[in-house]
């Protein structure tokens, strides 16, 4: 199956949770997040999980016009058991 | 039969920002062997409120994604507590600075649909105690910025004030240090946070038995927070239950007026028609026996 987050990188990655993370072209966050936790998606829309992007966050509500470029540090978070 | 917001002696409930919970006994969910062992932990527990951590998502393999579905969907803590109508309360633990606590409370409030958090400020991986400075700025902090915050706090009375001062919803001092099961290792100042708070003491951290949260309880607080105590039991269930009643008692205790103390021996038996032997007089008669009306 072809990635097309992922197939013919080139420059910069993004690092994401604190790893490099090659990008073709500018990924919106939607994308992302479907492709980190596919599983997290229910009828479409996302649940339990959050994004930031360079320490700020990005609303649920942008992720669809928020894109994620070479450079950018991003953070995807769920809970998990603790505390 | 009482509702789950009405506890059975018409008490008022632990209220936290308005909002009633019907168990004194928030849980943790740290610790446990497994999302089923847990689930019925917190059942057992009768607790309404359970903390999550907030993590990073497991990276998927390659062209796989076989592990992110172990985070997401009906696996996940935080869907177990959807599916147990339990309140979750994310933490920022883990976080040893003012900025950590802050993204990651606001991670957590988009992330679980709660502007709840439990605010840990930790000074150091070592003590993992709390940093009092940290935590008051972040409570500030996250209190303007309309959470409601729980703040993780030394067992020390002018923090607890200064904390609830800044607009916290609950203050929750620390009975000894995290995950040591040790109790309340400075009970006068448990004492002294809950006679004076403003808001309510949640005892946090440090309970290793029943009998430790029903001391919390009868020192004054309004709930007990715990984890490990029972998901690191040998029967994680039969704690959870001895918690919750422990709680239960412990709350009834404080307000049921107890005894004065006294020094020495006191008789509840009636001092008068014991029986003699020999004709002799009952030995005692002069002494303690005499004050037993």
């Amino acid at each position: 199956m072809p990635d097309e987050l992922t197939d013919e990188t080139t420059g910069e990655p993004a690092v994401v949770n604190g790893e490099p993370y090659p990008l073709r072209g500018p990924v919106p966050v939607t994308d992302l997040v479907a492709r980190l936790v596919p599983a997290a998606i229910v009828d479409g829309v996302p649940r339990g999980v959050a994004v930031a992007v360079d320490d700020a966050v990005v609303p649920r509500g942008a992720w669809d016009r928020t894109e994620i470029r070479p450079g950018m540090r991003v953070e995807v978070v769920t809970a998990v058991q603790g505390g | 039969m009482p509702t789950a917001t009405t506890p059975a002696n018409g008490d008022t409930p632990l209220t936290i920002a308005g909002t009633p919970l019907g168990s004194r006994l928030v849980m943790g969910t740290g610790g446990a062997a497994s999302l089923l062992a847990l689930a019925d932990a917190l059942t057992a527990s009768g607790t309404e409120l359970t903390t999550v951590a907030m993590r990073r998502v497991a990276r998927p393999e390659p062209r796989t994604g076989q592990d992110a579905r172990a985070e997401g969907g009906d696996t996940s803590v935080w869907a177990m507590l959807e599916r147990l109508g339990i309140r979750a309360l994310p933490n920022t633990a883990g976080c040893f600075t003012v900025r950590e606590a802050v993204l990651t409370a606001q991670l957590a409030r988009e992330a679980c649909g709660t502007d709840w958090v439990k605010l840990e400020v930790i000074a150091d991986d070592t003590t993992l105690l709390p940093d009092p400075a940290g935590t008051v700025e972040a409570a500030r902090i996250l209190v303007r910025d309309g959470f409601t915050v729980l703040p993780y706090t030394n067992d020390d009375p002018v923090t607890a004030r200064h904390l609830a001062d800044a607009g916290c919803a609950a203050v929750m001092p620390l009975g000894s240090p995290i995950g040591s099961g040790l109790g309340i290792a400075n009970p006068r100042n448990i004492e002294a946070i809950a006679a004076a708070s403003p808001v309510p003491v949640i005892l946090d951290a440090g309970i290793g038995t029943a009998s430790d949260a029903a001391l919390a309880m009868e020192l004054g607080c309004a709930g007990v927070l715990l984890a490990t105590a029972v998901t690191r039991a040998a029967d994680p269930v039969r704690m959870a239950r001895a918690m919750r009643l422990a709680v239960e008692a412990g709350y009834d205790a404080a307000r049921a007026g107890r005894m004065p103390r006294r020094e020495g021996a006191l008789a509840s038996s009636p001092t008068d028609g014991r029986v003699a032997v020999g004709g002799a007089p009952a030995p005692g008669a002069r002494d303690n026996l005499d004050l037993a009306l």
